[in-house]
């Protein structure tokens, strides 16, 4: 049964998202974290580039939470997302 | 309206971009900040072509780093959408920071060369808006033994040579001064001469930390080098250096420019030591060769008798006009100008974030 992952986009990155708030795919079942972005960053690569480097790694200062886990302490971007979950990414506080 | 006689200023900083335009090099219209809360470690601006481009790269403590341009002197910014300077899948490596921003010569259009860290070279062919890596420097056998400076480990210093197409010299921190004579196919490190004091070997092949290069205007087998103490010139296209510090308060600094279009003057900007991070006696000074290092003349007219913050190493430039400009920005956010060559300056904006990459041109278009 086909169902929308939720990310929520900073407002920082919305300039890069045509100004959405959220971006929603459709799956029929789990997907992996990078899997998404794949897909995500196939539209928005300014956006991708700013949350994973070419290597595919999370950038240090970026955490990206499913339905409110942080995903590096779960299995970085391979965390599985199930279809109907939300995706949080929040910059973290770091900066002087 | 922008006249054939219009400098632009640009000054890049902690915390975003300033950009000014001037007619007479005196009085400087400012706009910014550009990219607010991004640090803005290196720019170029092209003026080649009929064209006036600035380039430059832009990095986020979150969102990591990029490279943008303009062609409109900052109304508005492009940012190719898989990023200028990417590395490839292969080099299993990510880019850091975009350390130097160096447009070629006017008879090679569209060639723009970029220093990176982590250490690379990368040439662009189309105008900064996509570089390819250089693969002879990035698998270069000395590369697990070059270091990191504590600002990060990049190539800072890029210069191609303006006579020989496949003459390029680079200028890493640390491993110092390195050389290709076949079009970055194959590199070799040249820093004979060059001391090394922080290591066990003093007279190393490699390893130096030079903070900034500059190459003569007229004679291309000529440069200058301020090292990590030691202030240095070769004229035989690197592989001697000699030391060119006497007549100077302190060998130490990070900051060398040449004279844009005259053979045998250069600036540097001297910090006191190493283990005393501050300009000598606590008052800022440039000084000037017109000897080629010969000797030295101070320059401190409009500048402030106690300044305690120091000018880092791409945070001063030369423009391309006639007498030259002399521009520099500190740590403490002011940004000196000078018309003439450096005999007096004002400062143009203060307050600003700490200024890392300072750059200046006649402007096109």
């Amino acid at each position: 049964m086909p169902a929308d992952v939720t990310v929520l986009v900073p407002s920082l990155l919305r300039q890069f998202t045509d100004g959405h708030e959220e971006l929603r795919l459709s799956v029929d079942g789990p997907v992996t974290l990078a899997e998404m972005l794949d897909v995500l960053g196939a539209q928005y690569p300014i956006f991708n580039r700013r949350i994973r480097d070419e290597t595919g790694s999370l950038r240090r200062y970026v955490n990206v939470y499913v339905e409110r886990d942080d995903v590096r302490r779960l299995r970085g971007t391979a965390t599985e997302v199930q279809p109907g979950q939300e995706v949080l990414i929040i910059q973290s506080v770091a900066g002087g | 309206m922008v006249t054939a006689q219009t400098t632009v200023l640009a000054i890049g900083t902690k915390k975003g971009l300033w950009l000014a335009t001037s007619q007479d090099r005196e009085q400087w219209s400012f706009s910014g900040p550009h990219f607010l809360m991004n640090e803005i470690p290196s720019i170029g601006i092209d003026t080649r072509g009929g064209r006036t481009r600035i380039m430059v790269g832009v990095r986020s403590e979150h969102w990591g780093p990029t490279v943008a341009h303009s062609d409109d002197l900052g109304a508005t910014w492009t940012e190719p959408e898989q990023g200028a300077i990417r590395f490839p899948e292969d080099a299993n490596s990510a880019l850091e920071r975009v350390w130097q921003i160096y447009p070629d010569s006017a008879d090679r259009p569209g060639v723009v060369w970029a220093g990176c860290e982590p250490i690379s070279v990368w040439k662009s062919t189309d105008g900064g808006e996509h570089f390819e890596l250089n693969r002879g420097l990035w698998d270069h056998p000395h590369r697990s033994q070059w270091g990191a400076g504590f600002g990060g480990a990049a190539a800072h210093t890029v210069l191609p040579s303006p006579t020989d197409e496949r003459t390029l010299h680079v200028a890493m921190s640390t491993g110092g001064v390195y050389r290709s004579t076949d079009s970055g196919e194959t590199w070799e490190a040249r820093n004979h001469g060059i001391s090394a004091y922080f290591m066990p070997d003093p007279d190393p092949e490699f390893g130096q930390c030079v903070h900034k290069v500059a190459r003569d205007a007229q004679v291309p087998d000529r440069l200058y080098a301020q090292n990590h103490h030691g202030v240095y010139r070769s004229d035989d296209n690197a592989d001697t250096w000699t030391s060119i510090a006497d007549g100077l308060p302190a060998d130490f600094g990070f900051v060398m420019m040449a004279h844009p279009s005259r053979s045998g003057t250069a600036w540097v900007i001297p910090i006191k030591a190493d283990g005393e991070r501050i300009p000598p006696d606590g008052k800022l000074a440039v000084h000037r060769t017109d000897d080629a290092g010969s000797s030295w003349t101070r320059l401190d007219s409009g500048l402030p008798q106690s300044e305690f913050n120091v000018v880092l190493r791409d945070a001063a430039a030369v423009d391309t006009a006639e007498p030259a400009g002399v521009y520099f920005g500190t740590r403490g956010g002011s940004v000196y100008a000078s018309a003439d060559e450096g005999n007096s300056f004002t400062e143009v904006i203060a307050h600003l974030p700490d200024v890392l990459c300072v750059r200046a041109a006649v402007v096109v278009g």
